[in-house]
């Protein structure tokens, strides 16, 4: 798994519970080292220690976590570029739907050993959406959930999500049924970028 | 077959809407040079949301590839790649391309922002609406944020890096040059042998004679070569339980374990320094030295020295074969005596011998080295 997914899940475990907690996954997980490192390449079972870790040392629903951190990934003030990265996919929230299934490339081309979710999406009648995904690793669509919603937020979209299971072909999905895709103003994404 | 066959000459109609949507960045001039219509995102840069009627050259200035401001030179750039600027903004080049329209209609130029995209975006007040979703400049705005980003985390690693690097060099036990162990890991085991009261031991303080003749002559590369030599000869002349190591330039230091007679440890001695004198070969020179050693010694009688004592005591045995004339060993006496001085021109079973400082030395090669200008070692 890329280092920028682990260093993602330890930003996160970090900023929302502490560093206490962080340590502690960290030890459960058997993580010969302190700190994920983002340009470096960690095998699956690492990442997938800590998940698991995590959710034990939190003593919470596996769903809750992943979704939270989905939406951290999107709101979490430090993350700006990424929140930023995601806004470029499209003008409107419908538009940033439509382009999900660009996400593998949109992340190759920045990073090309990036391995992200196969996403397809599904148009259904009255502004219902099915996102459906897949990944090298479970429990992508709780994940997918916080991101979208928070990202639903970020256009000011209004719309309710739900997990919709796992399909046949082992895809997982999320439910989607947008009321109103100009709710409120949402935050601002100016083209122009000022650097750091 | 159905349709109609390909034809570059068929002329088609396009409403004004169509070539807004196709062509966001498009102007459309007539054969007097006014402006008949330009794209929303254009007029929008010339910083006016009406253009039509203006006169082409009153917004545009064209420079590339030469300053045209007529419309017959214009007609000659049909095809040609177009460099320009807008007269609101002449500090950013933009690309643009020519096309001539049927019927004596005009000409329509579309505009691209080339490579000034991330400064026009900003200066512009641009949108992701403002593109065609055909336009690219949004893909290269994402990427050139996205390297920025990436580049950044990639300069941390490095530093991260460099840090760790520059402290597994301070911890490191070994000298990378000879191979032998460094001061850190010889105080680390002087200090260990010293708190163990049934380890005996001999400490020598090893120092090149002319060796900066050496590398001042020859260079650092057969200095180096002469260093990996002297640790070759360490390797090879102790025992594999004894340990030395290189504690500077060109010091070294040699425990010598389970061994306090002076008889012994002068032989060792008077080993080594034969052993440094043979020539080293290094691109067809032949480079000599000499080394000149003080040894003390730590038994379990009576109060065991601190490091630094021990140090100070080789340091003092060092310092008189030094004075004697180098190229010799001495012995810290335990009592207040003046040291014990060898060397390997002692042969058999070497007893330590004393020398006086102004005795000559004892054969050729070190006469002849003793001809050179004295430095101070």
């Amino acid at each position: 798994m890329h280092g920028m997914i682990n260093r993602a899940l330890q930003g996160f475990l970090t900023a929302t519970y502490g560093p206490g907690v962080w340590a502690q996954v960290r030890r459960q997980a058997g993580l010969p080292f302190d700190d994920f490192e983002a340009m470096l390449e960690y095998p699956d079972a690492m990442t997938l220690a800590c998940v698991q870790a995590a959710i034990e040392v939190l003593q919470t629903h596996p769903h809750a976590v992943l979704e939270d951190l989905g939406t951290w990934l999107v709101t979490d003030p430090e993350l700006e570029p990424l929140r930023r990265l995601l806004r470029f996919s499209g003008a409107s929230f419908v538009d940033f739907l439509h382009a999900l299934e660009d996400l593998g490339d949109r992340g190759r081309l920045v990073l090309p050993q990036l391995d992200l979710p196969q996403i397809l999406l599904e148009r259904g009648d009255g502004g219902r959406y099915r996102v459906r995904a897949r990944w090298v690793v479970t429990g992508i669509a709780p994940v997918l959930m916080g991101c979208l919603r928070a990202m639903a937020d970020d256009y000011g979209a209004l719309a309710v999500l739900s997990l919709g299971g796992i399909g046949l072909d082992g895809m997982e999905c999320v439910d989607i049924q947008l009321l109103d895709a100009a709710y409120s103003e949402g935050r601002s994404f100016d083209l122009a970028w000022v650097g750091t | 077959m159905i349709g109609l066959p390909p034809s570059l000459d068929r002329v088609i109609g396009l409403s004004g809407g169509a070539l807004d949507q196709l062509m966001p960045m498009h102007i459309w001039v007539d054969s007097d040079g006014r402006i008949v219509q330009a794209g929303p995102t254009l007029a929008k840069m010339a910083g006016r949301a009406n253009l039509t009627g203006r006169p082409l050259f009153d917004t545009i200035e064209l420079r590339r590839p030469a300053p045209i401001a007529t419309m017959s030179g214009l007609a000659q750039l049909v095809g040609q790649r177009i460099g320009l600027a807008l007269v609101a903004a002449p500090h950013l080049p933009l690309r643009g391309a020519l096309a001539v329209l049927p019927g004596g209609a005009g000409m329509i130029l579309d505009i691209s922002l080339g490579l000034s995209f991330a400064k026009a975006v900003a200066g512009f007040g641009l949108t992701l609406n403002d593109f065609s979703p055909c336009d690219q400049t949004v893909e290269l705005l994402y990427l050139y944020e996205a390297n920025t980003s990436t580049m950044a985390l990639s300069r941390h690693l490095t530093r991260r890096l460099e840090t760790a690097r520059a402290m597994a060099e301070a911890q490191a036990l070994t000298d990378p040059l000879t191979g032998l162990s460094n001061r850190r890991a010889m105080d680390a085991e002087i200090a260990r042998a010293l708190a163990d009261p049934d380890h005996d031991f001999g400490l020598m303080q090893i120092d090149l004679d002319w060796f900066k003749r050496i590398n001042d002559s020859l260079g650092h590369a057969a200095g180096d070569a002469v260093l990996e030599r002297v640790g070759h000869v360490l390797r090879q002349q102790l025992r594999l339980g004894d340990m030395a190591s290189r504690v500077g330039g060109d010091e070294f230091t040699a425990l010598i374990r389970d061994c306090t007679d002076p008889q012994d440890l002068g032989r060792i001695a008077a080993r080594l320094i034969a052993a440094i004198e043979a020539p080293v070969m290094f691109q067809g020179q032949s480079c000599r030295v000499s080394a000149s050693i003080g040894i003390a010694v730590v038994t379990g009688d009576g109060m065991r020295p601190s490091l630094e004592r021990l140090s100070a005591d080789a340091d003092a045995a060092l310092y008189a074969a030094k004075r004697a004339g180098r190229g010799r060993y001495a012995l810290h006496a335990m009592s207040p005596a003046a040291p014990i001085v060898g060397s390997p021109a002692v042969q058999g079973p070497a007893r330590p011998v004393r020398r006086r400082a102004s005795d000559p030395p004892p054969d050729g090669f070190r006469r002849r080295m003793s001809d050179q200008p004295k430095r101070q070692d």
